[in-house]
């Protein structure tokens, strides 16, 4: 049975991907992946705000209530060298590639200008195969337009695209007011996939504190849905590769997504939730399915059932359930 | 610049420099001012760094001096180089064996930064007390007098060592000399290599123990021979001054610098000296130098490089022929000895001399001995001036003192404080800074500008409060073209900056700048608004002595560029742009480039926020005009206010305004005896926002007054007749406990007792219902509310305190009326220790008895000027006292004992006089249980009356009980301390105090860390915690001092947190003192050397306890007694991961920035430890106690 499939021009031994999630962050875990037949691994977001947070909090805590009192000038030792998240990124991205064969995708988060463009080029120096950008911000001020909040992703694609040579994947979120067209801008401005779609963390409220809180779920596959949608209805409209992400939790979900059009699946909650090892069960199943349904590699299933190829493609544009349409006769 | 290394270090690190590289093995112990040896030997040693033969040291931190001293001892005699650092008593505790290190000819140098032994006070600062108390060990003694000979002399002191096997102590002074900053010239490596000899090594090595080739040491002699084989040693003893002279000359051959053991500068036909060592020396060879060159005087200084063995020979060589008089001068004190130490040896070696005819003066000189400089007392030129002059009069005064008035015994020589050798090519400035604001980091930076990239020289010298929040620093700074020798702070200075606005209402700063000084201040004014502001004295100044003033709105500067409260790169700048002491354009770009050295490794984004300061400096940066003539109509503030009692007013008042040193001897008390509860006259005023109470939606649960630091939050239950007068603005409402109806409730805040922290507002429990960003408690600027609030403060005192019978102490809500007998201590804003020192205060301050170890908690508890126990209504309150560090156990035992004893007698009395003072009143004195606050009451009212009584009654058995009486009422003896104390110095005491069965209490202020010295590992350091000595994380697990405590069965152990569970902390205080045994209670205690956010600590304790990092717990031996298990969980199973914990504080999270793997593996190391340890815990608990057990 063939499973390669192709994502970002790299040639991928299955199609089950393990997503950006805090699962990829441990080089134990990123070889635990290989061995149980990721094909891909994307590593864990490097947040700029975070680096950048992180430096301002070391330098404030190993100078708080320092050269105040004359027995207790300083409360740390100093260290020669501070590896901030950064550096212990690019270490993660060096050793995960020497030390496991699959594609290492590595994500990033940038918060300023010349941050998106600087931590690509590292990344890309540190040896990754290819960049997952994960882009998003929650446009608040009711003043600017959307075609505004597009341009931001386009700018940043712009100069990421224009600072690294290693393909580049968008991962996005839905909330924009025609999808496709955002979407073929993104490609238009040099996106090699997309990654449909970015699951946000949404606050939450503690009603005993009265207080904002995190509040993180594990997806569902309900949360599917949306990204088999979208996929099926970009496929053929745009000329890039399809990463389907959100809610994929069983072998079912994987076929799916792959029918409609996914060039590879993102699977994150599915791992958190049963284990690395889950992996070999969702391959066997995949292959299971296969063979029942006579496809020999994974390439003839990729897309067959997108909005293109549908016996009924209008099902995909459908906002509401409507009763019954087809059983009224005049 | 010169082809010569240079650098910019202070004494420490010079010493530290040359340790490093001679040694092998380095044993230390955190002691001020020497704990920065031994931490930059570490730190050096973590890194990899090398010595002279290639290999790191080994670097250990010991539980103790003692500690230290014995495994030095181990290691030299097992063969290797070994050295250790230290001061004062930590001195004190190696004598033992340096007496046997001398007694083998052992070779060593130990390196002290000389600080003044403990006495009537301690003193963290510089004498010569603790040197003097070591020299009869047989250790040779050098001294240095200047950062640049504490490189020099201590390898000449190794090489010598080494050579005549007489072990060295190398001294100089604390503080003085330890941290001044002083550009100095490097001794290479080659050349250490050249002074010390491989075979004498060698030699060390083959006299080392060793199995292959077995002899043994320490054997014990009898009076047949013991004797003799002291006396073998003497021909090193003879030896050794010339060994020593011919290392320095050997050293001068290899760097040009020429040494001798007794150096004298001054006229070639002196006829007045003085002999002096350490930085004194230096003060006089300047002095000296000065008055011959000028005044052509014949005057000279003899500088005591070595002092044991006391070389005759030598010495008399050096001093000219020509004198007349000698002045000795010692930096110490030996009561009841004719005179001090040098002074002795002086008289003693002219007579021999004399005697013996190899003295080549006409006539005895006449010899004299003075005091000076203890405790860092300054010594200046002015000081060395009056010795000379008093040795030109015909009867030169002896065991005089210099630079203080003693106007008891008279032995004081009156001296002209504006004599002034300062040459007009040397720069010199002041800087008022806050500890906060970043002031002595610049200027440390600053200096290193000058000193290691120009071809100027440099010295800095910093001065700091005794408080440790809100803390006011003065940093002196001397730049000029020659080697900078001035060991005392600047007085005349040609600017003065101010970096902190208030400090201009407080202190008169420009008393030390000279004519035509220029004076830059913070200050957040527009330019022509800045004149206003300035007190009248201070405009005064300005005009008279033609000021330039300079202006600065930093802290608008700091926020536009990220950098919050710090200004020190924006004062820097305007330093380097006012003075001149670099081309505008080159001081900017060297600033620069030292914000990238400094700052890079720590990451860009700290490096961009203090570029861009600097780049928004200049424009904000003004001359103000200054009009002709004065405007202000008001002046400084007085230190304290008028209502103070008069020994607040007249000597507490001039040390806060830093006019100590003008005090007579007169004006204190003759042992060390200082009154209770001064704090509260010294209005520090540092908190920028303070605390507001929002009466409408509070639920009065007391625990913004439980967590409160510094005391300054405290409520009131009482009558609505006392509000009587109440201002305006003070807030009342109705008291919710069902006890108190009727009753009014108020919260009030000490506004200018506050400092800010905001650990109220994270506690309080209860949200505004219209808007959930409130709490019933909210901060808001202090200055708007000052004055409102301080009348409404006062009016609040005015008000009765609640009875304390009719509050119900089991009840967090109640048991907080009680007043706190510990208030506004100099501890750390949003401290973490406080708030259970001031528990024990109000729970049972009133009949209280304190032993505190040396730490954080001596230091805010007893560091003058002013000190935080104070007394309730009735005049009770807590009796405090410090030994040392190590034995604070043995030290409250004591108290115990002495009460108990006390106590019987007082029985025994009571029962012999019970005819006449009545039965029924002795029975019930006697049978008292005194368990509660009202049994105690009760017991109170019946001494009252008994004392009464014996008033009547006419018989020395009746005076006797009469002056014990007291002790019939309960005492509670507690001993508190840090972890350092509890876990390692003291722990040998602490577990024979507790095995011992007696009621004490003792409290462990666990912050998992030397605080005081600056965040030193303890035992009782969590494993992967940064500290200093465990610069990779601690590798080991945290003791369990509670489960060692409990093993003994009859010692009741607690371990609270009152962040996580206040009501716990409370029970677990009261049981332990209600035990009538020994008790420990160890307290969860955050602090600043964690790294974590201060206005917020109290999730650190929620988490510290929901990882089960921190375990809650009560053992109580009583529950066995009764059958049940008396260990009491009181932590539910973890339910958080420790990673939690662990990235939530800097002391971990440093480790997973420089060895992330590391990290990650003493994690997963601690995670499996915690389940462990509860898992043994709850298995206890548990247990089933069988009455036979």
């Amino acid at each position: 049975m063939d499973l390669t499939v192709t994502y970002l021009g790299l040639k991928l031994k299955s199609p089950l991907v393990a997503s950006s999630s805090p699962l990829t962050e441990s080089m134990k875990n990123i070889k635990k992946l290989e061995d149980a037949g990721a094909g891909a691994i994307v590593l864990p977001s490097l947040f700029e705000e975070q680096i950048r947070g992180e430096q301002l909090g070391l330098y404030y805590h190993t100078t708080q209530g320092t050269y105040s009192y004359a027995e207790s000038l300083t409360y740390f030792p100093e260290s020669d060298e501070y590896r901030f998240g950064s550096e212990q990124y690019l270490d993660l991205i060096t050793k995960a590639k020497s030390t496991v064969s699959i594609p290492i995708i590595a994500s990033l988060n940038g918060a300023s200008e010349g941050g998106w463009t600087e931590f690509a080029k590292q990344i890309e120096q540190a040896g990754a195969d290819a960049l997952e950008l994960n882009i998003y911000f929650i446009p608040t001020d009711k003043n600017q337009p959307g075609s505004q909040v597009e341009k931001v992703y386009f700018d940043i694609l712009k100069a990421v695209k224009s600072a690294v040579k290693i393909p580049v994947a968008v991962k996005l979120s839905p909330y924009f007011s025609n999808f496709a067209n955002f979407a073929q801008q993104i490609v238009e401005n040099g996106a090699n996939a997309l990654v449909l779609f970015n699951r946000f963390y949404q606050p939450d409220i503690d009603l005993d504190q009265l207080e904002v809180r995190p509040n993180i779920h594990l997806s569902t596959s309900h949360a599917n849905r949306l990204p088999m949608r979208w996929i099926a209805i970009l496929k053929h409209q745009l000329n890039v590769d399809f990463a389907a992400s959100s809610g994929i939790h069983t072998s079912d979900d994987v076929v799916k997504m792959l029918l409609v059009g996914a060039n590879v699946t993102m699977l994150c909650s599915a791992l958190l939730k049963n284990g690395v090892f889950y992996l070999l069960q969702l391959e066997k199943e995949l292959i299971e399915w296969m063979q029942e349904h006579e496809y020999e590699s994974v390439a003839q299933m990729i897309g067959i059932m997108s909005q293109e190829k549908a016996s009924n493609p209008s099902e995909y544009e459908r906002a509401q359930y409507v009763k019954a349409i087809s059983s009224y006769k005049f | 610049m010169k082809e010569k290394k240079f650098a910019v270090m202070d004494g420490n690190e010079a010493a530290a420099y040359v340790a490093f590289r001679v040694n092998e093995v380095i044993a230390i112990y955190p002691i001020t001012p020497s704990s920065n040896m031994g931490e930059w030997c570490d730190e050096w040693a973590a890194k990899g760094y090398k010595n002279i033969w290639g290999i790191t040291p080994t670097v250990v931190e010991m539980q103790s001096e003692g500690g230290a001293a014995g495994a030095v001892h181990g290691a030299l005699q097992a063969g290797a180089l070994t050295t250790t650092f230290t001061a004062s008593q930590g001195l004190l505790l190696k004598i033992p064996n340096m007496f046997k290190i001398a007694g083998e000819l052992t070779p060593t140098v130990f390196n002290i930064s000389a600080r003044t032994l403990a006495t009537h006070a301690l003193s963290i600062f510089g004498d010569h007390s603790d040197v003097m108390a070591a020299r009869t060990t047989g250790f040779g003694m050098m001294a240095s007098s200047s950062v640049q000979e504490v490189m020099d002399l201590e390898l000449i002191a190794y090489a010598s060592a080494l050579e005549s096997r007489i072990p060295m102590i190398h001294f100089f002074d604390g503080f003085r000399t330890s941290h001044e900053e002083n550009k100095i010239e490097i001794v290479p490596d080659e050349i250490m290599r050249e002074m010390i000899s491989d075979d004498l090594v060698k030699a060390h090595r083959l006299r080392s123990l060793n199995p292959e080739h077995p002899v043994i040491r320490g054997t014990a002699q009898n009076p047949d021979v013991f004797f003799q084989n002291r006396e073998t040693v003497n021909r090193f003893y003879i030896n050794c001054p010339a060994i020593v002279q011919k290392q320095m000359d050997k050293f001068a051959q290899l760097t040009g610098r020429q040494y001798h053991l007794f150096d004298y500068y001054g006229h070639p036909e002196a006829e007045y000296i003085v002999i002096i060592m350490a930085s004194g020396a230096e003060t006089a060879r300047e002095t000296v130098k000065y008055l011959v060159n000028n005044f052509d005087e014949k005057v000279g200084v003899v500088q005591v490089h070595l002092y044991r063995p006391f070389s005759l020979e030598h010495f008399i060589a050096a001093i000219p022929a020509s004198v007349k008089s000698i002045a000795v001068l010692d930096r110490t004190k030996e009561p009841g000895a004719l005179g001090e130490p040098l002074y002795q040896d002086v008289v003693h070696a002219l007579v021999e001399s004399m005697d013996s005819g190899s003295a080549k003066f006409k006539a005895m000189p006449k010899v004299v001995g003075g005091r000076y400089g203890l405790s860092s007392k300054e010594f200046t030129p002015a000081m060395v001036k009056a010795v000379l002059d008093n040795l030109k009069g015909k009867n030169p005064k002896n065991h005089f003192t210099i630079g203080i008035v003693d106007d008891v015994t008279f032995t004081s020589l009156d001296y002209d404080p504006n004599f002034s050798i300062e040459s007009d090519k040397v720069i010199r400035a002041m800087f008022f800074g806050l500890g906060a604001d970043g002031t002595v980091g610049a200027n440390k930076n600053s200096v290193k500008i000058i000193g290691e990239h120009t071809d100027n020289y440099a010295q800095g010298y910093y001065v700091y409060d005794s408080r440790k929040a809100g803390t006011l620093t003065v940093s002196h700074l001397r730049f000029g073209p020659e080697p900078i020798h001035a060991p005392y702070l600047i007085t005349n200075a040609n600017f003065v900056a101010c970096h902190q606005t208030v400090f201009i209402e407080k202190y008169n700063m420009l008393d030390n700048l000279v004519e035509g000084g220029t004076f830059l201040i913070n200050i957040p004014f527009e330019k022509d608004k800045v004149w206003d502001y300035f007190p009248s004295s201070v405009q005064k100044q300005i005009i008279e002595k033609k000021i330039r003033v300079f202006c600065i709105d930093a802290q608008k500067v700091a926020e536009a560029s990220g950098m919050g409260r710090r200004i020190n790169t924006i004062m820097q700048v305007c330093f380097f742009a006012i003075s001149g002491i670099l081309p505008r354009e080159q001081a900017i770009q060297a600033i620069k480039e030292s914000i990238i050295r400094t700052y890079g490794k720590k990451g860009d984004e700290v490096v961009r926020m203090n570029i861009q300061a600097v780049d928004n400096t200049l424009e904000n940066l003004y001359e103000v005009e200054i009009p002709q003539k004065v405007t202000a109509s008001f002046d400084v503030n007085s230190p304290v206010p008028d209502y103070a009692p008069a020994f607040v007013k007249n000597v507490q008042g001039p040390m806060i305004a830093f006019r100590g040193d003008t005090l007579p001897v007169s004006a204190f008390p003759v042992d060390g005896t200082w009154p209770t509860g001064t704090t509260q006259y010294e209005k520090r005023n540092i908190a920028l926002e303070i605390p507001v109470w929002d009466e409408n939606t509070c639920i009065q649960c007391g625990k913004c007054a439980l967590v409160c630091p510094h005391a300054t939050i405290r409520i009131k239950v009482f009558e609505p007749k006392y509000l009587e007068n109440a201002p305006a603005t003070f807030k009342v409402m109705d008291a919710k406990d069902k006890e108190f109806a009727g009753l009014k409730y108020s919260i009030q805040i000490a506004p200018e007792d506050c400092t800010g922290c905001g650990v109220c507002v994270e506690v309080c429990p209860v949200k505004n219902k219209t808007n959930p960003k409130l709490k019933a408690l909210n901060m808001a600027p202090q200055l708007p509310l000052r004055e409102q609030e301080a009348k409404n403060w006062n009016f609040f005192l005015s008000i009765p305190d609640m009875e304390r019978t009719k509050i119900k102490v089991t009840n967090l809500r109640q048991q907080q009326l009680q007043r706190p007998l510990f208030e506004f201590s100099g501890a750390c804003s949003g401290c973490g220790e406080t708030p259970y020192v001031k528990l024990v205060s109000q729970l049972f301050g009133d009949r209280a008895i304190i032993a505190n170890a040396t730490g954080c908690s001596s230091i805010y508890g007893g560091n003058l000027p002013t000190t935080p126990w104070t007394k309730d209504a009735n005049g009770r309150g807590p009796v405090w006292s410090n030994s040392l560090f190590e034995d604070n156990a043995e030290f409250g035992f004591g108290f115990r004992l002495a009460i108990d004893k006390q106590k019987e007698i007082a029985i025994n009395l009571l029962k012999n006089l019970a005819s006449q003072v009545g039965e029924q009143l002795v029975k019930e004195i006697i049978n008292a249980k005194q368990k509660d606050e009202a049994s105690i009451y009760e017991q109170r009212e019946r001494v009252a009356l008994l004392v009464e009584k014996l008033k009547e009654i006419n018989t020395s058995e009746a005076k006797k009980l009469m002056t014990i009486a007291d002790y019939l009422v309960k005492k509670s003896v507690w001993i508190i301390g840090g972890d350092g104390w509890a876990y390692d110095i003291g722990y040998g005491g602490l577990d024979h105090v507790i095995a011992m069965g007696k009621d004490v209490n003792l409290l462990v202020l666990d912050t998992e860390v030397y605080s005081n010295t600056g965040g030193q590992a303890s035992k009782a350091t969590p494993l992967g915690a940064v500290a200093k000595f465990a610069a990779n994380g601690k590798p080991a697990f945290k003791k369990d001092l509670g489960w060692m405590a409990m093993s003994y069965g009859n010692v009741y152990v607690a371990s609270v947190a009152f962040g996580a569970k206040d009501e716990h902390t409370l029970r677990a205080f009261l049981e332990a003192e209600a035990y009538e045994g020994p008790s420990i209670i160890i307290a969860y205690s955050h602090c600043i050397a964690h790294g974590i956010d201060m206005s917020r600590p109290l999730t650190q304790h929620k988490l510290a306890v929901d990882t089960g990092q921190w375990i809650l717990y009560r053992y109580n031996p009583e529950l066995r007694q009764q059958g049940q298990n008396p260990l009491i969980l009181d932590s539910k199973a973890p339910s958080v991961p420790i990673s939690q914990y662990m990235h939530s504080e800097t002391r971990f999270r440093m480790l997973a920035n420089s060895n992330p793997e590391l990290a990650r593996t003493l994690e997963e190391l601690a995670q499996k430890h915690i389940q462990e340890r509860y898992q043994i815990y709850k298995y206890l608990s548990e247990r089933k106690i069988n009455s036979s057990d």
